[in-house]
């Protein structure tokens, strides 16, 4: 009986231990970092997509416009933006053949794929939408298999870097000012028949998987020969 | 280790996954630790109440009932008492019924899986056998004429 009730005696000890761990891990999880987790289940408000129709690159008189759907957790959009993009921003954009917009199409699976649309629509309050959208991308590898709370951090890094006004930022993140319109672009996308990313939609087709440069341009000449 | 003991551990583990869950809706804690975002999904769906209260509030109130009574249960004078298994019993199979609504939501209404409500569905099994286990200690044994 002695032997019985010191050994639930050690029992009890253990539990407590493990209780003070748990709540210690519960604590510091609390405690850290500015994350702010961006709701999936967003009731989109008209207001949300009032006089957005997506991140605009490009002249309004372009002859054809590119509409980009994308995640940016998803490694081929990665695989886009960092090897194709370039080619058609100085070589389609810039030439003011092509109005380019990007919409923002968060998967389900992509735990951060949201806190990276919302942290890249806050910094375009500040006009720093593309630069802090590149470095998103960049910085994939980096943050992709990170935890929410994490990624939140290395966003926040990088926004700072890109040179945005931090104290508008963290009040535009923590308010999830932009939860709704980011829900908005995604449902758009599904009722254009979008269902992987990145997709494209070009003079009324959509294309869906990584477009190379090439194939781009060739689709752009048949819509609108080059000068 | 004891049947009552391993429900202890499980319960107490079910209260830190249920109290992670909770702080996380509640905004307390700002990240989830779950690769394929349906935490989000599942905890900000309707469904992630039940008669008002948030479900995983309810699960960590259960956990630390069964925890309690786990507690109650292997202290020496407790020990061949048939009380505190008639209680793990009961409580655990109101558990058992709670939980599997729940993974009905989450595969057939709302069309995502929360991975750490799989953890809690797991534990809330397993102690759910141990629990009938232990009580069929108190069973009266079946001569075989």
């Amino acid at each position: 009986m002695a032997e019985s009730t010191k050994s639930v005696n050690r029992f009890y000890l253990l539990i407590g231990v493990l209780l003070v761990a748990g709540a210690g891990a519960l604590i510091y999880l609390g405690r850290r970092g500015p994350s702010v987790p961006v709701p999936v289940a967003v009731t989109v408000e008209p207001s949300d997509t009032a006089g957005f129709a997506g991140y605009v690159l490009g002249s309004a008189d372009a002859p054809v416009e590119i509409i980009e759907f994308a995640d940016y957790q998803c490694p081929a959009c990665q695989t886009f933006e960092m090897v194709e993009f370039p080619y058609v921003r100085d070589r389609l954009v810039a030439t003011g053949r092509v109005r380019y917009i990007y919409r923002d199409f968060p998967l389900d699976q992509h735990n951060g794929a949201r806190l990276a649309a919302h942290t890249a629509a806050c910094a375009n309050d500040q006009g720093k939408f593309w630069e802090v959208h590149e470095a998103i991308y960049r910085t994939q590898g980096e943050w992709s298999l990170a935890t929410t709370s994490r990624i939140g951090s290395i966003f926040r890094d990088l926004t700072e870097a890109a040179g945005v006004d931090m104290a508008s930022w963290d009040e535009c993140m923590q308010s999830l000012r932009y939860a709704g319109r980011i829900q908005a672009s995604l449902e758009q996308g599904l009722r254009l028949g979008v269902n992987s990313t990145p997709s494209f939609v070009i003079g009324g087709g959509l294309y869906a998987g990584v477009m190379a440069y090439d194939r781009l341009r060739a689709i752009v000449d048949s819509l609108s020969p080059a000068p | 280790m004891t049947r009552r003991m391993a429900v202890a551990v499980a319960s107490l583990l079910g209260v830190f996954v249920s109290a992670y869950l909770w702080l996380h809706k509640i905004g307390v804690i700002g990240s989830m630790v779950c690769g394929t975002g349906g935490c989000e999904t599942v905890q900000f769906s309707p469904y992630s109440l039940f008669l008002g209260i948030d479900v995983a509030l309810i699960g960590l109130l259960g956990y630390i009932v069964l925890l309690l009574v786990a507690l109650i249960a292997i202290h020496p004078s407790q020990a061949n008492a048939r009380g505190p298994a008639l209680a793990l019993l009961g409580l655990s199979v109101g558990a058992v019924l709670f939980t599997a609504r729940l993974k009905y939501l989450e595969f057939f209404v709302i069309g995502a899986v929360c991975q750490w409500c799989v953890v809690s569905a797991i534990l809330i099994t397993v102690i759910f056998v141990l629990s009938v286990l232990e009580y069929r200690r108190f069973l009266p044994h079946r001569s075989h004429e």
